[in-house]
């Protein structure tokens, strides 16, 4: 098995180690490839999650069986609606003993079917290439997503023959060639009847997009994160260029057009800016590109019946699904732009274009002229400060709630990465998120931004930080309460409940104990110079702003 | 709106529970579900009857041909089909009317393959259409229990989806 990830070239795994993979580890322990010791099993899924969104490659977590699996599966829930490549190794009781509930025993095929693109259980050490081999390229191509490998504690145990012939004793339980054991075989490819994904769009539909565009009066290009996944961040620029098209994104589509950029109108959805939801109202053709526009995306789509709809998605299953497509178009993001730009994308549209200039115009006025918070960090100014202090390319990872929406909508780093959970909506993601993402990055600057509830969600992380010597800033936007939910809940006329963060600890004494660096804010200025020296400051560190439990989305 | 689809996947551990699984997940119904080997041992056939409008029926067509199991999914409702279901029924009769169930029967094409002083159990290996018209025709005397296969079905003439 440790011998797949070398073939695979995986050099970091996030794992937690236990007795039914315990066979697993000794082997990691002499291979060569480092293993990051999280605080929970959730952490070593989004610190996955969070390498692979910037490595590009499957990020690799390993955990026990029984609750140790349960743990993770939040984390490959989240993988899997975010469509982030990861290989999850499990490790399971031995299979004379499997189903008869012993210790440490759940089904964990089972209960991950759901949300992973493809689960294994190993009957046999002679499956362990073929299975790894497809394992790492179902996770990576088409859409991507998790993958989990449960692996029994008997199977790690078996011994296999060695494939290169000369028999050589790897130490990892790879043999001898010893009479009647298998020998490991690595396929150099896999070969699935049943996966074949399709990446080229069809020509005709093609056509018939480039058709649409020219004899649109109001397009709009709505990009969502399957635009990154594709690696088509720059195509996408051209074709909005080219085609002189404005456009959305979704949450998880942020960052992928140059915040400023004069095409760029925002995000759109339940929590999205004026100009961007009024751009979808308006639009008589809607384009989008790896965006499968769930709920909080496009909250009405009966609203779109005059629309004319693009649907691009390399998920064949995801065009009309929550949005009915006009022109269904298989394929993936970057390939399908490709196509598009060799065609006549002419139109012309300057009333358009001047009609959401002027919205834009008219949300970014109300931006500048918000009152000044005198007792109180204002969050939403906050996050532009801070995105003109962040170095370029610098990654933010915005955590779930009030804090997430804050970010998202005044994120603005050039060449910076914004990542976050749209999907799942995982609170505590942000802190082990970064962990993977630093390690996949060392040279960029790392910043996880999450509120005063997800922060002690995944606060057990700051020892994985310490031990690793990982210099990331986190920041801690603290209004004492769930902010999201107590939003909901006045919006729904309910009472406040269940929502009070009092008892929390002192941030200062915990940033001491985990040896971070740190400082408090409840004012602007005073936040921004912090934010400066944090920034500035070679460790990790733990920035904490005081924000009014009243302010809104 | 009755569909049938016939589904070639990998024959392999799971892949029922799966199906099973996508099915009761996403809330569509389903008919009937008949698995069986195909002329490859490592490939069966699943033929399912799913009850939904168009837009259920292509959601349900998408997210199985999803599936990395699933090999080939074709709907079966526009051409010729053929289609069986087999069917097993105990009667309660007794030697007074067993001649009726014999007539019966024998219109039918159907086969009585079990009997007891108090039972009889007919077998019919047809049309969905025609086992209903059969169980009415039963349903009087009482059944006792009955087993059904869910149908199958196949393209007629030279046509298919290949295995």
């Amino acid at each position: 098995m440790v011998e797949c990830l070398r073939r695979e070239g995986v050099n970091t795994v996030f794992g937690y180690p236990g007795a039914t993979i315990a066979p697993f580890y000794e082997a990691l322990a002499q291979s060569g490839i480092r293993h990051v010791l999280t605080r929970t099993e959730q952490g070593a899924g989004h610190a996955a999650s969070g390498y692979a969104r910037l490595s590009g490659r499957p990020g690799v977590c390993v955990a026990t069986s029984g609750p140790g699996a349960t743990t993770l599966f939040t984390a490959i829930a989240t993988a899997y609606s975010d469509s982030i490549p990861m290989v999850a190794i499990t490790g399971q009781v031995a299979t004379n003993q499997l189903g008869r509930d012993v210790f440490q025993e759940v089904d964990t095929t089972g209960a991950v079917e759901p949300f992973t693109k493809y689960s294994f259980l190993l009957k046999s050490a002679a499956d362990i290439g073929r299975v790894f081999k497809e394992a790492f390229h179902i996770a990576s191509t088409g859409r991507q997503g998790p993958v989990l490998i449960d692996a029994p504690v008997d199977v790690q145990r078996e011994r296999l023959g060695s494939d290169d012939g000369a028999g050589a004793a790897t130490g990892d339980g790879i043999g001898t060639g010893a009479v009647g054991v298998a020998d490991f075989i690595y396929p150099e490819r896999a070969d699935i009847r049943g996966y074949k994904p399709r990446y080229d769009g069809h020509a005709l539909q093609v056509k018939r997009v480039a058709e649409a565009i020219r004899a649109a009066k109001r397009p709009l290009l709505c990009l969502g994160g399957g635009v990154f996944l594709s690696g088509a961040v720059g195509p996408a620029r051209e074709l909005c260029e080219r085609a002189s098209l404005p456009v959305v994104s979704t949450l998880m589509g942020i960052g992928l057009l140059p915040p400023g950029h004069p095409l760029y109108y925002g995000m759109l959805g339940y929590s999205g800016g004026g100009a961007a939801n009024a751009a979808l109202a308006g639009s008589d053709l809607l384009i989008l590109i790896g965006a499968r526009v769930g709920d909080r995306a496009i909250t009405q789509p009966s609203e779109l019946a005059g629309t004319t709809v693009v649907h691009v998605d390399i998920d064949t299953a995801e065009i009309g699904k929550n949005v009915g497509a006009t022109i269904p178009l298989v394929g993936d993001a970057a390939r399908v732009i490709a196509q598009l730009l060799e065609r006549d994308l002419r139109g012309e549209w300057p009333d358009w274009i001047a009609a959401l200039d002027a919205l834009r115009a008219k949300e970014r006025t109300e931006l500048d002229t918000r009152g000044e918070r005198p007792r109180s960090v204002d969050p939403v100014r906050f996050v532009r400060a801070l995105s003109g202090l962040l170095p370029e390319g610098a990654v933010y990872i915005a955590d779930v709630g009030q804090n997430q929406i804050w970010s998202a909508k005044n994120f603005c780093v050039p060449g910076g990465r914004f990542l976050t959970t749209g999907g799942m909506g995982t609170m505590g993601y942000s802190v082990p998120a970064a962990i993977g993402a630093k390690l996949a990055c060392p040279e960029r600057a790392v910043l996880a931004v999450c509120g005063d509830g997800a922060f002690q969600m995944s606060m057990n992380e700051l020892a994985t930080i310490r031990q690793l010597g990982l210099p990331i800033k986190i920041i801690v936007m603290r209004n004492g309460v769930l902010g999201m939910v107590r939003d909901l809940q006045k919006r729904a006329g309910a009472k406040e409940f269940a929502v009070d963060l009092s008892g929390s600890p002192d941030l200062g004494l915990i940033a001491a104990a985990y040896g971070l660096g740190y400082a408090r804010a409840e004012r602007l200025d005073g936040a921004c110079a912090a934010a400066r020296d944090m920034i500035s400051c070679d460790g990790a560190f733990l920035l904490e702003i005081v924000v009014d439990p009243d302010e809104e989305n | 709106m009755k569909s049938i689809l016939s589904v070639l996947v990998e024959n392999r551990a799971g892949i029922l529970a799966r199906t099973a699984g996508l099915f009761a997940r996403r809330g569509f119904n389903i008919e009937s579900l008949a698995v069986g080997e195909t002329s490859d041992p490592t490939v069966s056939r699943m033929t399912i009857v799913v009850d939904g409008d168009a837009g259920v029926i292509g959601q349900v067509e998408k997210q199985l041909n999803k599936q990395i199991d699933v090999i080939k999914v074709r709907s079966l409702d526009g051409g010729e089909t053929i289609r069986r279901e087999l069917a097993l029924i105990k009667v309660a009769v007794g030697a007074q009317n067993r001649g009726q169930i014999t007539d019966i029967t024998a219109i039918m094409k159907a086969n009585i393959v079990d009997l007891s002083p108090t039972t009889a159990t007919v077998e019919i290996a047809d049309t969905p259409e025609r086992v209903r018209q059969l169980l009415g025709l039963l349903e009087p005397y009482g059944i006792v229990e009955m087993a059904r296969t869910g149908m199958v079905a196949l393209q007629s003439g030279n046509n298919g989806i290949g295995e």
